[in-house]
């Protein structure tokens, strides 16, 4: 293992500014930091696998490489004590516990928390890492000092070639010691003291300066024949045992002229490099056969330089450019297409079939454009195995996380909304869903809860499920909470119609508030922003069995499919997805009523009814035509219906956020440009039946 | 020009490491680990090899054992970076064929030095 030293870097006489590699570094960071958690939990402590060892050895030692290159020492400090844990545990000098793994965990948290301080400029308080160093240097040392005994037992057997890498041919090594934390009072000096005054145990000195630890350790480099154990019983003359850590083994202190170890870097003076040049291996290589295994060698791996090259970075503003720029062009395919229908077919017939490539070309462009911002769920459903982990720590409950369809792909943009209403729903099935593993046995169920996610795509949507096997929704205690809060509750009501209760505002039934779920957020607020999203949420559930709430979502939020409608001389879009059905009404099916104004009668059901131009101003000819368009429409479980002068079509339309551009207008969720260049308003459905 | 084969797990690293040598006015090409490395070894034979020693699917070591079995590598410099300064290390890089070895971290500047000593 090497040191980290406090130097910081400078720029030099080459003058590189390192801060131009920083985001790069930050990026490979948190990638790392990722795999490294993933793998941490995945990680079977009985049978823990070499490779996944290895792997999150190496996820914590690419980031220590980076930090000390990159001058983040904070960074570097904390993952060299992660790196020594874990070197440890890949060499089988030690047993991986379920305290390691919880420390590891929390140290890739303060990781986490540091890199993010780092990437922000460095403002705002450090993150305190010292409980995290020193839990992680116990860990290691008590391990260690197993090792150092059966050390011992082998009568100085070749077993730790970390304790004996050092070892110099006069059986001298220098090592250091970290003493404390020091107790007020405590004077390194009389450690010190103790090397002078017993022959034998070596040379002892205090390293101070840049290198020295903070003030409540001591670090002291000794060099010395002795073992260990014995340096360690000299130590607890003055310091308890568990405040000795013997850190590392330096090379043995190198001769006086030698001018590597101050570089860093060294030469080795035997290598084959000045040997075996001299021998016949270069004459015999002719230059034909040389270049002969080259080309074959570059065919055969083609596909590895290839995969190589298959991401690159990209900013997600020049990807929303790109998509603002290809919605335009979308726009203005359309206007062509639309005026190229007034022209003769026979006498333009070049022209229409440009425009008919144009159109394919246009809608592929489009497809590809939107793919570039959709993510795998997978970025969602990666953070919930360490959650679920917390949780049922916390809750004494024993969970099995399985996930599917990880790789179906969403908007990016929705990807981050979908996250926090899905995290509600997830600890809702930990908190109220999964029981305690007692309560479960007694239930003749496993121990184990089981959640569930998965992620598929269906028609236009991604439709995405959390699933528990737990107790499921109690329909009495539902109805009960309704009946307490006022909600009017009719006879033999359905069990569909009893779970969307619990998504009224402030509807909880939890006996208890935890802190698990806690007062916050309700379902209430879930079903809010899903609806903001132009989702919808379904919930399935059986007593005693499980509890399936679906979440169904559009892939994307920059396309929509719309129904223009006309009224006056204006055009709306309304989003098809909430449209129910349209109908002519008859005069003699619309109502008025003193305290709801005009209803219409759809079969058994009165709606309201709301006419488009007086809401929206529309000047509007006075004349009552006995049979008017009216199109129903829902939004957020209630209907209403709108009074319409014509339907004009279905399409596709490029959302455009009107608050951006303009300002925001109430009923009005966005406007589109349509294919003749006028501007259509889409209509925000969930304002209009309110 | 003179080519250096800089290989590295780390994307910043070999960033910074490629960007620093083209500075200098090398040719670099870029590996992420021993099994590209060597490849891209075999692709063009460079003049110098800047290795890692922990990387996934071929380690440093690895690689350098690799490459100094193929005949148009029997001579060239051949430096590990590592964190690892211990004579366990040490030893292996030699016994594999190593030119050198190089510290990490390093800054620019002394990258620079070492590759001016060791490339001909």
């Amino acid at each position: 293992m090497g040191e980290i030293t406090n130097q910081g870097i400078q720029p030099g006489g080459i003058g590189i500014d390192l801060s131009q590699f920083f985001e790069v570094f930050f990026e490979e960071a948190y990638e790392n930091l990722a795999s490294y958690e993933s793998m941490l939990l995945e990680m079977n402590l009985e049978e823990p696998d070499d490779e996944a060892l290895n792997a999150i050895f190496r996820a914590a030692h690419s980031i220590k490489g980076g930090a000390a290159t990159f001058g983040f020492v904070d960074v570097a400090e904390l993952t060299h004590e992660l790196e020594t844990l874990l070197d440890l545990a890949r060499r089988h000098e030690l047993q991986l516990t379920t305290e390691m793994v919880d420390c590891l965990l929390a140290s890739g948290d303060a990781l986490r928390a540091q890199l993010k301080r780092h990437q922000s400029g460095g403002t705002g308080e450090p993150t305190p890492i010292d409980h995290l160093v020193s839990d992680l240097r116990r860990l290691a040392r008590a391990q260690a000092a197993v090792a150092g005994a059966t050390e011992k037992n082998a009568a100085g057997a070749a077993g730790d070639d970390r304790g004996n890498a050092a070892v110099a041919a006069s059986g001298e090594r220098v090592i250091t010691i970290r003493v404390g934390p020091n107790e007020e009072g405590f004077d390194v000096k009389s450690l010190l003291d103790l090397f002078d005054e017993i022959p034998g145990m070596g040379k002892a000195s205090l390293v101070t300066g840049a290198r020295a630890p903070s003030p409540e350790f001591s670090d002291l480099t000794v060099t010395t024949a002795s073992a260990d154990s014995d340096l360690i019983d000299l130590f607890t003359f003055y310091v308890d045992r568990d405040k000795v850590t013997i850190m590392q083994c330096l090379a043995p202190p190198p001769p006086a002229a030698a001018p590597e170890a101050d570089l860093g870097f060294g030469l080795f003076d035997e290598s084959p490099a000045s040997t075996q040049s001299q021998t016949a291996v270069a004459a015999i290589a002719p230059t034909s056969t040389q270049s002969v295994p080259a080309t074959i060698a570059a065919k055969a791996d083609k596909p590895a330089a290839a995969a190589e090259s298959t991401t690159l970075r990209v900013s997600v503003e020049k990807i929303d450019q790109l998509i603002n720029l290809v919605g335009e062009l979308v726009i203005t395919q359309a206007m062509l297409a639309q005026k190229a229908q007034a022209l003769d077919p026979n006498q333009h017939s070049g022209v229409v079939a440009g425009l008919t490539d144009l159109e394919r070309n246009t809608r592929d462009l489009q497809d590809s454009v939107m793919g570039i911002r959709m993510i795998p769920m997978s970025f969602v459903f990666n953070r919930f195995p360490r959650m679920l982990r917390d949780l049922a720590s916390k809750l004494d409950k024993k969970i099995e996380l399985k996930t599917s369809g990880e790789a179906t792909e969403l908007d990016k943009g929705l990807i981050e909304k979908i996250t926090d209403p899905l995290t509600h729903l997830v600890r809702n099935s930990v908190d109220h869903g999964i029981e305690t593993p007692s309560d479960r046995i007694a239930a003749g169920k496993a121990p184990h809860g089981t959640i569930t996610l998965s992620a598929r795509h269906q028609g236009g949507s991604i439709v995405i499920e959390v699933r528990d096997d737990g107790r499921g929704l109690n329909r009495e205690r539902i109805l009960a909470k309704a009946v307490e809060k006022g909600i009017p509750i009719p006879d033999n009501m359905p069990d569909q119609d009893v779970w969307q209760l619990i998504f009224a505002p402030g509807f909880s039934t939890a006996d208890v508030v935890t802190d698990v779920s806690g007062r916050g957020v309700g379902m209430d607020v879930v079903k809010r922003n899903i609806t903001s999203l132009g989702g919808t949420v379904e919930l399935a559930s059986a007593l005693g069995q499980g509890t399936r709430v679906s979440v169904r979502l559009p892939l994307t939020l920059a396309i929509m499919d719309g129904m223009s409608v006309g009224v006056g001389g204006e055009v709306y879009i309304l989003p098809l997805a909430s449209v129910v059905e349209t109908f002519q009404a008859d005069q003699s099916k619309i109502k008025s009523l003193a305290d709801q104004g005009k209803v219409v009668q759809v079969r058994e059901e009165y709606l309201p009814v709301r006419p488009l131009a007086k809401l929206f101003d529309v000047p509007y000819p006075a004349v009552e035509t006995s049979r008017s368009i009216m199109v129903i429409v829902e939004a957020e479980g209630k209907r209403s219906a709108l009074v319409v002068d014509e339907l004009i079509g279905q399409h596709q339309v490029v959302v455009k956020n009107l608050e951006a551009n303009y300002r925001k207008v109430d009923g009005i969720s966005g406007a589109t440009i349509m294919g003749d260049g006028r501007v259509g308003l889409i209509l925000d459905i969930s304002y209009l039946v309110a | 020009m003179l080519s250096i084969l800089a290989v590295d797990d780390s994307p910043s690293i070999r960033q910074m490491v490629a960007f620093t040598l083209k500075s200098a006015g090398y040719n670099v090409i870029e590996a992420a680990d021993g099994q590209e490395g060597l490849t891209k070894a075999r692709e063009k034979t460079v003049d110098l090899v800047l290795t890692d020693q922990n990387m996934p699917i071929m380690d440093g070591i690895t690689l350098v054992k690799n490459l100094r079995g193929l005949p148009m590598y029997s001579s060239t410099p051949i430096l590990i970076l590592t964190t690892e300064s211990s004579d366990e290390m040490k030893a292996k890089g030699r016994a594999a064929g190593a030119t050198g070895w190089l510290v990490k971290p390093f800054d620019p500047v002394r990258l620079v030095e070492v590759v001016k000593k060791v490339i001909r």
